[in-house]
Order: structure tokens, then sequence, then C-alpha cells
């Protein structure tokens, strides 16, 4: 039975609970206290010990009916050679089935599996199914590809050999039973089939979500096709996390060694200022503010979009963000971004502003008009763009102004590094009043560079 | 058999709880049975009123045990949460054994043997007399054992949930000046949080995890049968059907069990004997705790009350 928790805790990873080695000492011990008997509690008990939120609860409580649907296999037989020994029992037992059932007695002289599926005893099939799977180690399967060989791994391990001499012998001696015997066969081929459907399902999650996310951080954002946008949209929402996770540390932090003798002398009034109690100076951290301009033109927009939604989930992180969005003018987009989901919050951005050919410079002329007075020597600007603008006039004197009023201003371009100033590019001219130019192309560079601008204010 | 053992267990912390009018569904009394067995924290989550706190005030009235409460707040710290040095009594004592200290210091001829000698009582203002123990030291040193009701944990600041860890799996406190204090009896600890912020892993793998939601109907009728005797079946089945349908609303703030119970203590009181769109409308404040929850689910009063009515009747 411990084989068999272990063999579910490796589910649970696969389902995306995280079970450390700790976790699974606890959920051993809950076990051996409530017991195997009463499915109910078992669920309860391993739902308190692994899980640690109600995401996961939910996770683990589908991973936990989908693993104890499937028969569990015996623990004695992992061997082929002491295979025989056991499943001799169930011959006699099958036999005897099929005997009081009046059905024609297979002859003695077949092999073990022969037996088992002429006497079509189901729980028979099933439990060395799922022995076979152990043997075959099943819970190794990874990707969806390694379902033929672990079906004939598992076969093989059932004694699908010694059929196939049975059937090639019977099909001279006794066509009628070796028909039989090989529809049989095809019922069993199907049944290992689903039951490596399952255990793919099982065990194979993890590594296989691992893996596209993987893909999917390094594709380049533009060009995503639209069935991986909602997995792009999750994969966001986890680097959100994970920075907030990282940065949203306290904003106070006590300087050890700088008395503030005005707190000090307050604090300890009521012992006639002897300093009992100390009091230090503390130096405040801000949190960065942040005004985004996005360009939201063509294939730049798509960047935007995922650009936009991952500060806007950085709430506990950032102070303060206003979100800009241009094409050939630029209008404030954060309350459309606080009130709307997602999707409906581009789809309402792209009908006022998007689909325009892009003009960084009058876009920029909009923006000093109306918000220059939103930026702060705190405030980190951020401009998200091709810089192509159509050959008109950049106004890259507007760009100054920007950066010498804030505390940075960042470039992120989701061009390579190589197109930048060819054709119509103005980056190498805006380059110039930047305290940072870099290429965003992908989820993970896109990652790198939020990160660095949270970093730069701790 | 080990395992019949068990489920009898977890019936009788069931019934247990139940005798001090705490009705827990299965889940709950499995955790509770569970954090006993391999002493293990229990960390309650879910939203506001669904019964948390009273879990632990259950689990001390029932094993007869004293609850300590430590309630958090943004800037809780280890003076008010483990223990502090009783600085005026420190103070006082020094004051009184001036002349004392005089006396013991006087046969010193220089500066470096009275130093000495001062060395030698050292560590007497320091000592067990001069600290002033705060709720989780209490609990350690508390002699047969209690129940440690740390409350919404997810208030305080992110370094008070690491000095929890020590205490949280080893049932002990290290103080530098008199070395680590162990529990005499592992009290039972009982954490709560209303999710306002994410609890740090290190806190959560020390604990046993439980979500309170809100109850089934079922559930939820055998809990204000508990606490309001007073009330009829046919009202209770109503009240109950007609707050699960409020619930299915997109509100503010969900009514949870707390205000189940005051609605069903405030129906008894006004002697209702049936839910009308009268009385509905006139007790919905109790419900509800926002002016635009109200608005919201004025409209829907009658629809609900025939809905609940209806499942009264299969029901």
């Amino acid at each position: 039975m411990r084989e068999n928790l272990h063999r579910f805790f490796r589910a649970a990873r696969g389902a995306g609970v995280h079970v450390s080695p700790a976790e699974s000492i606890d959920a051993m011990r809950a076990v051996k206290q409530v017991g195997f008997s009463d499915r109910a509690i078992l669920r309860d008990a391993l739902l308190l010990t692994l899980a640690k939120s109600q995401d996961e609860k939910l996770a683990l409580g589908d991973c936990f009916d989908l693993f104890f649907s499937q028969p569990e296999p015996r623990q004695d037989q992992p061997e082929a050679g002491s295979d025989d020994a056991s499943q001799d029992s169930d011959q006699s037992s099958a036999s005897d089935a099929a005997g009081e059932a009046g059905e024609g007695q297979p002859p003695k002289e077949l092999g073990p599996l022969a037996q088992m599926l002429l006497s079509q005893d189901r729980n028979a099939i099933a439990a060395a199914i799922a022995s076979a799977s152990g043997a075959a180690s099943l819970s190794d399967i990874r990707y969806s590809t390694q379902r033929g060989i672990f079906s004939s791994r598992i076969l093989d391990a059932m004694g699908l050999q010694r059929l196939r001499d049975d059937l090639d012998q019977l099909t001279a001696t006794n066509p009628s039973l070796a028909e039989r015997l090989r529809a049989a066969l095809d019922a069993l081929r199907e049944a290992v089939r689903d039951a490596v459907s399952q255990g793919l399902a099982l065990y194979a999650r993890e590594e296989a979500e691992n893996l596209r996310n993987e893909i999917l951080r390094n594709a380049p954002l533009a060009r995503i096709e639209r069935r991986q946008v909602a997995e792009m949209r999750a994969l966001i929402r986890q680097i959100a996390r994970r920075l907030r996770e990282r940065y949203s540390k306290p904003r106070k932090r006590q300087r050890r060694g700088h008395l503030d003798v005005r707190r000090t002398l307050r604090r300890n009034a009521a012992w006639g200022g002897v300093p009992f109690l100390t009091a230090w100076k503390r130096k405040h951290r801000d949190r960065p503010k942040i005004v985004a301009l996005c360009d939201v033109s063509g294939s730049v927009a798509q960047v935007s979009d995922f650009f936009l939604l991952l500060i806007h989930s950085l709430h506990e992180v950032v102070d303060d963000v206003r979100s800009f969005a241009f094409s050939s003018h630029l209008i404030e987009v954060s309350e459309i971004l606080e009130n709307n989901s997602p999707e409906e919050a581009m789809a309402e951005i792209m009908s006022k502003v998007g689909f325009g050919s892009s003009d960084y410079g009058s876009s920029l002329v909009d923006f000093e008009k109306e918000f220059m007075s939103t930026l702060t020597p705190q405030t980190t600007v951020i401009v998200l763009g091709d810089a192509r603008s159509n050959n008109l006039d950049p106004r890259a004197d507007i760009l100054r102004r920007i950066s010498e009023r804030s505390k940075r201003l960042v470039w992120l371009n989701p061009e390579g590094r190589l197109a930048w100033g060819f054709g119509d590019s103005e980056m190498p001219r805006y380059a110039t009043f930047c305290s940072v130019v870099r290429q965003c192309a992908t989820a993970q560079q896109l990652e790198r560079a939020v990160s660095d601008i949270v970093a730069s204010y701790q | 058999m080990a395992d019949q053992k068990a489920s009898t267990s977890i019936e009788a912390v069931e019934s247990g709880l139940a005798a001090q009018g705490y009705i827990a569904s299965r889940q709950i009394a499995t955790a509770v049975y569970l954090s006993q067995q391999i002493e293990k924290p229990i960390l309650v989550e879910g939203p506001a009123g669904v019964g948390k706190t009273e879990l632990a005030k259950a689990i001390a009235a029932w094993r007869g045990m004293k609850m300590i409460r430590l309630q958090c707040y943004e800037g809780l710290d280890e003076a008010k949460a483990l223990y502090e040095w009783k600085y005026a009594k420190q103070l006082l004592y020094t004051q009184i054994l001036k002349d004392k200290l005089g006396e013991v210091l006087g046969g010193a001829q220089t500066l470096h043997a009275a130093l000495d000698q001062l060395h030698d009582f050292g560590d007497v203002f320091f000592s067990k007399e001069f600290v002033e123990p705060r709720p989780l030291l209490q609990a350690l040193e508390h002699p047969g054992g209690c129940v440690l009701l740390i409350d919404e944990i997810d208030k305080s600041d992110a370094e008070f949930e690491s000095l929890l860890l020590e205490i949280l799996s080893d049932f002990q406190v290290t103080i530098p000046e008199l070395g680590t204090v162990s529990a005499i009896t592992p009290p039972t600890v009982i954490l709560t949080s209303n999710s306002e912020r994410d609890l740090g892993d290190a806190l959560k793998r020390r604990c046993l995890h439980l979500h309170i939601g809100f109850p089934e109907q079922r559930l939820e009728e055998r809990i204000v049968e508990s606490r309001v005797p007073g009330i009829s079946q046919t009202l209770r089945r109503q009240m109950v059907g007609f707050i699960h349908e409020i619930r299915s609303l997109d509100l503010k703030k969900l009514p949870s069990v707390s205000e189940s119970i005051d609605w069903a203590r405030v129906l008894v009181l006004l002697q209702a004997s049936a839910l009308d769109t009268e009385i509905v409308k006139d007790t919905l404040n109790v419900l509800l705790k926002y002016e635009a929850d109200i608005e919201a689910a004025v409209p829907q009063v009658t629809t609900f009350i025939a809905k609940a009515a209806r499942s009264n009747v299969f029901g």
C-alpha cells in the first residue's frame, strides 16, 4: 500500500500540487492513523496534509478520484518469474468458474494468459493488467508518443509471447477456439491501451506542462496562435505571481546602528527619558511608479496586450501604474484595464486607438500636452513599441524631456536588435534618451525586463 | 482494526464538538482528529463568519482546556506575541536594591573587583522573574496543554510568520537570555486566515490545511438548529433555503453562517412563523452588510422565497 501512496504523490505532482518529501511523510503518518478502509476519510486526510490552497485541493481531489478509479495493482508479482506461481491460482479458480458456467473447458495445455482470456474472468484480467503495468513501470510514462511502447511492454509482461504460440497451435488443432481467443486478445489490447492512456493522464501531466510552458515562454509573443492566447495569459499570470512573491517585501526595513533620537525620547517619556526602548532610524523603500506607453498598432499589439496584463497584475509590488495606448494618437487606458477582464479591455482599447498606422511623433505630442504632469522623479517610464514611425517626424525632443523628468526611461522593443535602425525604425534616435533599451519578444524576456525595473527600486 | 478505531474516533470528535454546539462536517472532524494524532497545527481558511474561530473555542470547551487567543494585526511583534522584559519592575528593583548593591560592592577596593562582583549577580535581572509571558509563551508554559488560537494570521506581517515557525514545528521558543523553552504539553494550535494575503510556504507546510466553505443546506440547518433551538422546523428550512439562494447572487459580501444564525434569532424574536416578502425586506440588513448588496437582493426576494418554499416541499 505504501508503494501506492508513493505513486499517488507522483500523480499529485503531475496534477500541479507541490508535494515535498516532508509533506509526503506527514501524509503517510496521517494515512497510518485513518487507514485505507474508508475512501472518503482517506481523501480528506490526503487533502488536508498535501494541498495547501483551495485550488490545490480541487486539483488534488480530481487526481485522487482518477487515481483510485483504476484497479489497484497487486504487489506480489513484479517479476515474470513469480508470475507463473501466483497466476496458477488464478488459473485454477478461473477454470473452476468456467467449468461451472458450462462453457467449453479450455484445454489444459494452454498458457496462463490464454486460460484467463478464454474463461473471461474480468477481475483476473484487470488485476493482471495492473500488475503488468507495475512491472513495466507505467508511472514513468512522460509523453503521449510513448503510448505504443508502454502498451507492448505491458502485453509482453502479461505473456503475449506464450499466447501467440498457443494461438498458432490452436489454429491448427481447434480453429473455433482460436477464433475466440483472437477476439479476446483484441479486447485485451484495447483494455491495455485504456490503462496506458489513464497512466498518461495521471503521471505525464507535469512533464508535458513543463515542456509546453518552456516552449511558450520562448515563443515570440507577436506571432502566437489564437488557441495559445489563453495559455499565454495563464503563463503571464504565473510570472506576475512570481514577481509579486519576489518583490512584495515590506517597504520599511530597520536600519540598525542609527538611533532615532526624537522617537527614542518620546517612547521613553514614561521612564523619565531613561532610554529603555530604543528606536532606530528607518529607511523607506519606494515602490515603483510606472507610466507605460504602449504601441497597439499592428504586430506590436499582441505584445502590448501581454505586457499590460503583466503590469496590471502587479498591484502588491507596484504603487501606481498609469498606462497609455497609442497608434496614431494616444489615450489613457488605466481605467479600462482596471474595470474589465483582460479580453474585454483589450477589445475596447483596440476599438478606440488600435489598428491605425503608428505615429510616434504625434502620440508623444499628445502625451506631453496632457499627461506630462504625471511624471515625477520616482517614475519609471516604459515605452513598448517597435519605433517604426512611418517616416513621420519622430519628435525625439519630447522623449528627451520625458527622460529628464522621470527616474528612468526604459524602451522595450519586440523587434530583434538587427532590425533597429533599418527602414523606418527610429530606434537609434530614441535610444540616445533611454536609460535602457532591450529586446522584448518572448514571455521570458518580458519577465526579465519587468523584473529588472522593479528590482531597481529595492 | 486500526481503521475501525480511526473512524470511530473521528465520530467521537464530531459528537464531542456537537455537544458544545459546534456542528462539524466530516472534513473538519477529520482535521481535528488528525491534528491531535500527528501533533500538527491546523490552518483554517475560509470566508468570514463560517466558524473558524468558533472551532477553536469548541475544541477548547470540549476537551476542557484553556483557550489562549492571539489576535494578529499589522505591526504585531514578538514583544506583544511572545514575551517582554518587565522594564518597570527591573527598574524598580534596582532602585530598591540600591543599598544592598552598595553593601555588596562596598568591599571591593578597585573598580575591577567591583565589576567582578557585579558579574556574579549578572543575570539576576534577566531571569524568569522579569519575563512577561505573552500569549505564545503562555501557551507553551501552560501545564496540561491548552488550545492556542492564532487568529487572522494573514493580517500580521510576513516577519511574524517566521517567528511562528519554531513554535509550530517543535513547540518551543528560544529566548536569547534564558535559552529554549519547550512546551510542557504540546498545545493544540489553530491558525485562522481570511486569505487577505498569501501565506508563506514554510508556514503552510507545517500545518494541516483546512478550508471551511459555506456549509451544505442540511448541515447549515443543523447548525441553526443547535444555535437557535427556538426556531420551528419549517421556518428553519425556508430561511436556510433562502440564504442559499442569496449566496448564488454576485454580492460584495455573501452572508455566512454567523449571519444565518443572527437572522434566525431575529426571526424568532419577531415571532415569524414563515417567511414572507414583508418580513424578509425588513430584516435583510441582518443578512447583508452593504447597501449595494441589499439593493441587488431586494428585487429577487419574492422569487427566492418561492424557490425556498418549493425546495421545502421536495426536501
